[in-house]
């Protein structure tokens, strides 16, 4: 049964395809459109719980595309890690694509274009999206990044507005770029194993010179690192983000920089384990938290701002998987799945904020607390939770990796610990600056001439204006994105735990394996492959001993049976530092 | 592994000759580079299957290594297309940068323009763009031109408008 329902996971990718197929049909009737993407996009949120609710306690599971096997096929493979980042995606998506017809329902002119392609583009990167979490092997990861980015350039350029194709230049040559150097780590690839399947090459690999490993090793990083947006690599996204439609803004800057991520903990896990560059990559964490919020203040923008403190939060990613530890890469799992949600929420409440006043600049704003305060308690849930203030989500993922860190107990997993912690207090401050300019302030107040639809006569026409200017069609997804991110810390207890399973999953390696090649199936490709590949076939057999042998990383925190609190040997550790 | 020395020389120039070309700041060169890169690309992927061998149809009597790897020049076909579609995006962007704005050239951000005068940093002089004649098309250009671009957006229109873009859009199209 489990087996069964878990074939069906490349519906995750056709669904939003087929979608897009028949929105592009429809695309004289805007109602049929819409219905359409709507339609596909639930049809996926409802496949993706499933498939997650499967995944839950079964673990890994792939797929092999009519019927090829393993090294040779191509292979769709769902674990833990990649279900829960389907999910949240897909659940995002829906909730910006709700967003976005409402916003399309408010201003008729925003998608009068001479052929309507907001909703099947969109689709076209929900399905490039999922097909990027389940690629079983490298190229097809490098499809699913073309798809979702060629629909995200379609996008970012909507209406092909002066400012937009400035901006979308940029995107377009940056990212093709970075699309560039993955293709030609590929190839390297390729030629150094003859192989591109994730699974084959976690076998393959390891018998590289060591320094052939890490020239590919790091020609991977950087071209995910610019998808990422990682520090030395991030420049083009505060340019480019800003400038789309709100729902666009909000769907790139959730999703598509966690897509690198994804990728980065993939190679950092199942293809090159090991502590080899951990100390680089943790430099680059401390480098991109604190250039990413120094930029965030620096900014009167709020939307530039926030793509600000995207860079400067991917920083405390790189640093949870840096530190090679279950519980680091635990917390990092929980918090690709918060930031997403957060990241999404506040640019999509920006895109409120927007309507409300005629502008994002925080210093043209004033008085959007007592004028709707409703919109005041949507940024201050989010804003809140990025900073991380203790009931929130946000804190519980930087406590895990604060915890892996101290853990480490090196020089630079303190100086981290200390970049985090100050990053974290630079957020508080950046989004307070939004808080007292924006909502606090009387819009009299502001440093610049305020907007005129601030500027009612009385509050009843203030609050009468909030009908026209923030209809419930876009407040209500908003809403419900608020009410995911708080569901983040509510379930926080089962949702680390799965993180943990997953972690562990990863480090061992061998449940992704078994579930590529199968125990018996393992055996029939050492067959077929033994004219040519006879000294890789060692490590095929991964049920019993593999464990010890692919699981390089020896952590000082291994989960508990029961609980998901800290094993004794770490509380000794952190009283020492008491 | 054998490599044909011809390949990996003509791989090696179109690289260089594309980097060099996409560090331009003319938005037709960078696609030139762009161009040039992908076909550089597409040359390693062709050479990652080795020496050259017999088309990989199944035949029991020859042995596994006289054939071709077959795999790379399917990567290659994905590639070619992939670097097709998003050669021509570039080129329908490029033209509408040019037909919106006349200038084949890559503008300032504004907005980084802004936050950098605010903190002191602009230099009206040194952080100038760069002069009007890197524009291959100048002669077409000085009739509606420069006045286009800069100083239409100034200090009082920070935020990029979200509506502003489909409007433009439907006059153009119109």
């Amino acid at each position: 049964m489990v087996t069964e329902l878990l074939s069906f996971t490349p519906l995750a990718v056709l669904i939003p395809f087929f979608g897009a197929a028949f929105a592009f049909a429809f695309y004289r009737n805007k109602s049929t459109q819409r219905a359409i993407a709507i339609g596909a996009l639930i049809l996926t949120v409802i496949l993706e719980v499933t498939l997650l609710a499967q995944v839950w306690y079964g673990g890994a599971h792939a797929v092999h595309l009519a019927g090829w096997p393993a090294p040779f096929g191509i292979v769709m493979v769902i674990d833990r890690f990649a279900a829960l980042m389907l999910v949240v995606s897909s659940i995002i998506t829906l909730c910006v694509l709700l967003y976005a017809v409402g916003q399309g329902a408010a201003e008729e002119k925003e998608d009068s274009g001479p052929v309507s392609i907001f909703y099947p583009t969109y689709l076209i990167l929900v399905a490039g999206v999922s097909n990027a979490f389940l690629a079983g092997d490298l190229f097809n990861l490098y499809v699913g990044f073309e798809i979702f980015l060629t629909a995200s350039y379609v996008l970012l350029t909507l209406g092909g507005g002066e400012s937009r194709i400035r901006a979308g230049v940029t995107y377009v040559v940056v990212s093709i770029i970075s699309s560039m150097l993955f293709l030609i780590a590929i190839g390297m690839i390729y030629a150094a194993t003859g192989t591109v399947n994730l699974a084959d090459l976690a076998l393959k690999l390891g018998d590289l010179d060591l320094s052939t490993q890490l020239t590919l090793h790091v020609m991977l990083l950087v071209a995910f690192g610019i998808k990422a947006a990682v520090f030395p690599l991030a420049f083009w996204l505060p340019d480019s983000y800003p400038t789309a439609p709100a729902p666009v803004t909000a769907v790139f800057a959730g999703l598509l920089t966690k897509v690198g991520i994804y990728a980065i903990i993939r190679t950092e896990t199942l293809l090159f384990p090991g502590e080899r560059i951990n100390t680089a990559l943790m430099i680059v964490a401390a480098l991109t938290m604190i250039v990413g919020i120094l930029g965030a203040l620096a900014q009167a923008d709020i939307k530039r701002m926030l793509s600000f403190t995207l860079i400067s939060h991917i920083g405390y990613l790189v640093f949870g998987l840096a530190l090679s530890s279950i519980i680091g890469m635990a917390a990092t799992i929980y918090y690709v799945a918060h930031h997403i949600t957060i990241q999404t929420t506040l640019f999509l409440v920006t895109g409120l904020i927007e309507r409300r006043s005629g502008t994002s600049n925080v210093l043209r704003l004033g008085g959007l607390a007592k004028i709707s305060p409703v919109l005041g308690l949507l940024f201050f849930i989010p804003a809140m939770n990025l900073a991380g203030i203790p009931p929130f989500s946000g804190f519980i993922g930087k406590l895990g990796m604060l915890q892996g860190g101290i853990a480490e107990n090196t020089w630079i997993t303190w100086t981290l610990v200390f970049a985090s912690v100050l990053t974290s207090l630079l957020t508080l401050m950046a989004v307070a600056r939004i808080w007292t300019r924006g909502f606090w302030r009387k819009p009299e107040d502001a440093d610049e001439a305020p907007e005129r639809q601030l500027m009612s006569k009385t509050l009843a026409h203030a609050r009468a204006a909030n009908k026209r200017y923030l209809p419930m069609s876009m407040v209500a997804p908003t809403a419900a994105l608020v009410a995911m991110s708080l569901a983040f810390t509510v379930f926080a207890g089962p949702l680390m735990d799965f993180s943990r399973a997953a972690a562990q999953d990863m480090y061992e390696r061998t449940p992704y394996l078994e579930a590529v090649f199968g125990p018996e199936r393992s055996d029939g490709v050492r067959e077929e492959l033994e004219d040519f590949a006879a000294t890789f076939l060692i490590d095929y057999e991964t049920g019993d001993g593999g464990a010890a042998e692919h699981a390089p990383v020896e952590t000082s925190l291994q989960p508990d049976d029961e609980s998901a609190e800290v094993v004794p040997e770490i509380t000794d550790e952190s009283d020492d530092h008491r | 592994m054998t490599i044909n020395l011809t390949l990996l020389v003509l791989m090696g120039a179109l690289f260089a000759i594309g980097i060099y070309l996409l560090l331009e700041r003319s938005l037709t060169r960078v696609l030139l580079g762009i161009i040039l890169i992908s076909n550089a690309v597409n040359l390693l992927l062709l050479q990652t299957a080795g020496r050259a061998g017999l088309a990989p149809l199944y035949d029991p009597e020859i042995p596994a290594e006289d054939y071709l790897d077959p795999l790379p020049q399917a990567l290659l076909l994905t590639a070619i297309v992939i670097a097709f579609a998003l050669v021509s995006f570039m080129l329908a962007l490029i033209y509408r940068s040019w037909v919106l704005a006349r200038q084949d050239e890559l503008a300032d951000d504004e907005e980084d323009r802004r936050v950098a005068s605010y903190a002191g940093a602009y230099d009206a002089e040194e952080d100038a763009s760069a002069e009007d004649e890197t524009t291959e098309f100048a002669d077409e250009t000085d009739a509606v031109g420069r006045p286009m671009l800069n100083p239409r957006r100034g200090a009082d229109e920070d935020a990029p408008d979200p509506g502003n873009g489909p409007a433009i859009a439907e006059q153009g199209e119109r």
